[in-house]
């Protein structure tokens, strides 16, 4: 209860702050140059150049202190021993490369790569295309976007029970398990199946991002000038062909900005993997890594780092291109 | 090498009804102009053709072939659309290929038929650009290359023309001429609500109201012996005066008196029980001229445009009585606010009762 009315609190005291910040700033400014009296052309000029500081400004302060001093920390940690104390070159970096832990990370990461942002925007364009054409489409396409409102470790939780394991004999409580069973197999424990488990952990994620995929998409499929399809009927083209040869290529921009949005979550990927498994049985990915050497038994804040930045310099490129091509894409 | 014939043809939404009753038979290499006010349909019979909108009664044949539920590439058409509907993603060759890939024709003859079309439209050096770096006319002219190397029965165009501006699509509409002439057996058709491209284009205009044909005829037929009111008033701009008045002499030439006054003499012949029929008079602008007996209409000139070659008298109307244009030759700006009457070529005099022409009973 008393965290409840914190939170409230919280909120209430945020949004306000926000709005007395950009409604007492605007009101000085317009106060030191009114836009009247003899300068009153010169004052609005003025007051122009100023405003966008004004309204931005805590945004940029923000993301300064919250982003770009942790990454200047983080970099200035990686050459640090554990404690932070000892300065140790590259050190840290000379052990990731040695580390089999770290390169099976590094694995498995790619491998979630390879399949992830593929098979959620595969299914999500699917799922846009048929959704559109069918009449409860819009409640199919509700029950596909729901997971997205599921935070990752709830998710987590969730499939947690799909693939439950109760030894021979006992009722399986996981859906996975009592399908396997009723087809009269021996239950197995998925989530310790080296190798496959990977990708159980995989299709959790995919079942969140299908939902995102299938939203832009469905937009993107809209976009799309209706005559260039019906020209595409009369010149003799079945259902296959519009899809595959009119409407994909006309979105591929849309197509390449969901993908690569996915990639970037992907190599993120902690939540599922730390409720799931916690990287063990050959899970182990790039996220979790880091929590483990940073937060878990003796810290090491030198590794966590090192490893927090190969996530980043990995992410960046993709993001560069990815906003670079959703820029292209609203012009 | 096409007929189409369309019988007791209907189309409804639900319970709306957009067309019903459309019958019409088109011959092998005619180019026919659907004409007609916004929202009459034309472009739903044509897309009904093409095979985009479904027939919901009557039937369409082509070369005797019911084609109602025969899917749009196998009719034997091709259809230039207004917005051109060209392929974003693909080269200028590849958007007029693309029909012959799908029907998995030779390379060869693929090649063959697209720099044929190309040569024919002056597209071979844009033949590997992409739409977006053509020009408005170019573009137009890719959607026709589309149409010509299915070599399709049936030319189908909607409103291919609306999209460019004033110059080009002059030059354009004669090129649709130009190619129909280098195509003399395949059937044209072509909606469009501008009048000088049905007049010029067709061998014969459809004019759609009212969910249903007002008339079919050549372009001078129409103009010259419109069918009824609305047709009259449609072909031709400005468009034709009507002017109330009273039948008060019959045989092969009637006169009426007019209920502002005039009186007229027409060519078109009444019977005696006729006499003292309501009529409204129909007179083209171009049909008046200047008199200073006693002519049709007599009124004052509120506006002169001047148009160099002719100049358009606009009258003040007078109460209860339908404004007034007359088309004058050469210029005329000393006649504002001047008192002009006006009398027509008793040949050129047009006699409606109840909305239909007397000519046509």
């Amino acid at each position: 209860m008393e965290q409840l009315a914190f939170a409230t609190g919280t909120i209430v005291a945020g949004v306000f702050a926000c709005v007395a910040w950009f409604w007492g700033s605007n009101w000085l400014l317009d106060a030191v140059f009114p836009a009247r009296g003899p300068q009153a052309g010169a004052n609005i000029l003025r007051a122009n150049m100023i405003r966008p500081w004004l309204f931005i400004g805590p945004a940029v302060g923000f993301l300064a202190v919250y982003l770009v001093y942790p990454v200047l920390n983080s970099v200035w940690r990686s050459l640090h021993d554990a404690a932070g104390h000892d300065w140790v070159g590259l050190e840290n970096y000379a052990w990731l490369v040695r580390d089999a832990k770290f390169r099976e990370a590094i694995w498995n990461n790619m491998l979630w790569l390879a399949v992830v942002p593929a098979l959620a925007t595969l299914f999500g364009l699917l799922a846009a295309q048929i959704t559109d054409r069918i009449r409860w489409g819009n409640v199919a396409k509700s029950f596909i976007f729901m997971p997205m409102a599921i935070s990752f470790v709830g998710a987590g939780v969730i499939w947690k029970f799909i693939y439950d394991y109760r030894p021979e004999g006992q009722a399986q409580i996981g859906l996975l398990n009592a399908i396997w069973t009723g087809l009269g197999q021996a239950p197995e424990t998925w989530l310790t199946l080296p190798f496959w488990n990977n990708f159980f952990l995989m299709a959790v994620l995919i079942w969140i991002q299908t939902g995102f995929a299938m939203v832009i998409l469905s937009a993107a499929l809209r976009g799309i000038p209706e005559e260039t399809i019906e020209a595409a009927i009369l010149d003799g083209a079945n259902p296959w062909q519009v899809f595959f040869r009119i409407k994909v290529p006309q979105i591929w921009g849309t197509i390449a900005v969901v993908w690569t949005t996915i990639t970037i979550v992907v190599l993120k990927v902690f939540d599922i993997v730390f409720v799931m498994t916690n990287g063990q049985w050959g899970t182990q990915v790039l996220a979790n890594l880091m929590y483990d050497w940073m937060f878990r038994g003796a810290p090491d804040y030198g590794r966590g780092s090192a490893i927090a930045l190969v996530i980043m310099a990995l992410v960046t490129p993709i993001m560069v291109w990815n906003i670079r091509n959703a820029r292209k894409e609203m012009r | 090498m096409a007929d189409l014939s369309l019988k007791d043809v209907a189309k409804a939404y639900g319970e709306v009804k957009i067309l019903s009753g459309i019958n019409l038979e088109i011959k092998s290499g005619e180019l026919i102009v659907f004409v007609g006010p916004s929202g009459c349909g034309k472009s739903t019979l044509l897309r009904m053709i093409a095979g985009l909108e479904r027939i919901s009664g009557g039937d369409l044949t082509i070369d005797g072939q019911r084609m109602n539920d025969v899917p749009p590439a196998l009719r034997g058409i091709a259809m230039v659309f207004q917005s051109y509907a060209l392929y974003p993603h693909m080269t200028v060759r590849d958007n007029m290929a693309f029909a012959l890939k799908i029907a998995k024709k030779s390379p060869q003859n693929i090649e063959k038929a697209v720099e044929n079309a190309a040569r024919i439209l002056q597209l071979t050096p844009y033949l590997d650009r992409l739409p977006k770096a053509l020009s408005g006319g170019q573009r137009q002219r890719v959607a026709i290359g589309r149409a010509i190397v299915r070599d399709p029965k049936v030319f189908l165009f909607d409103e291919p023309l609306s999209n460019l501006d004033a110059a080009l699509r002059v030059a354009t509409r004669i090129e649709i001429a130009q190619l129909k002439e280098a195509m003399p057996d395949r059937t044209m058709i072509y909606v469009t609500h501008d009048q000088v491209e049905a007049m010029t284009l067709a061998s014969r205009i459809v004019v759609l109201a009212g969910g249903g044909i007002a008339q079919v005829g050549t372009p001078l037929d129409l103009y010259d012996r419109p069918e009824t009111e609305f047709v009259a008033q449609f072909i031709g701009s400005p468009a034709m005066n009507l002017l109330p008045g009273t039948v008060v002499k019959t045989g092969a030439q009637t006169t009426v008196e007019l209920a502002g006054g005039g009186i007229a003499r027409s060519h078109v012949p009444t019977r005696p029980a006729d006499l003292g029929l309501a009529v409204n008079i129909g007179v083209r602008p171009e049909d008046f001229h200047p008199t200073d007996g006693a002519g049709i209409f007599s009124g004052t000139v509120a506006i002169v445009e001047a148009l160099g070659e002719v100049s358009l008298l606009y009258f003040t109307p007078e109460k209860g009585a339908p404004a007034m244009i007359a088309k004058l030759p050469g210029t005329h700006a000393d006649l504002r606010h001047r008192q002009v009457t006006l009398g027509a070529d008793p040949a050129k005099v047009h006699l409606f009762h109840a909305g239909r022409s007397l000519l046509y009973r």
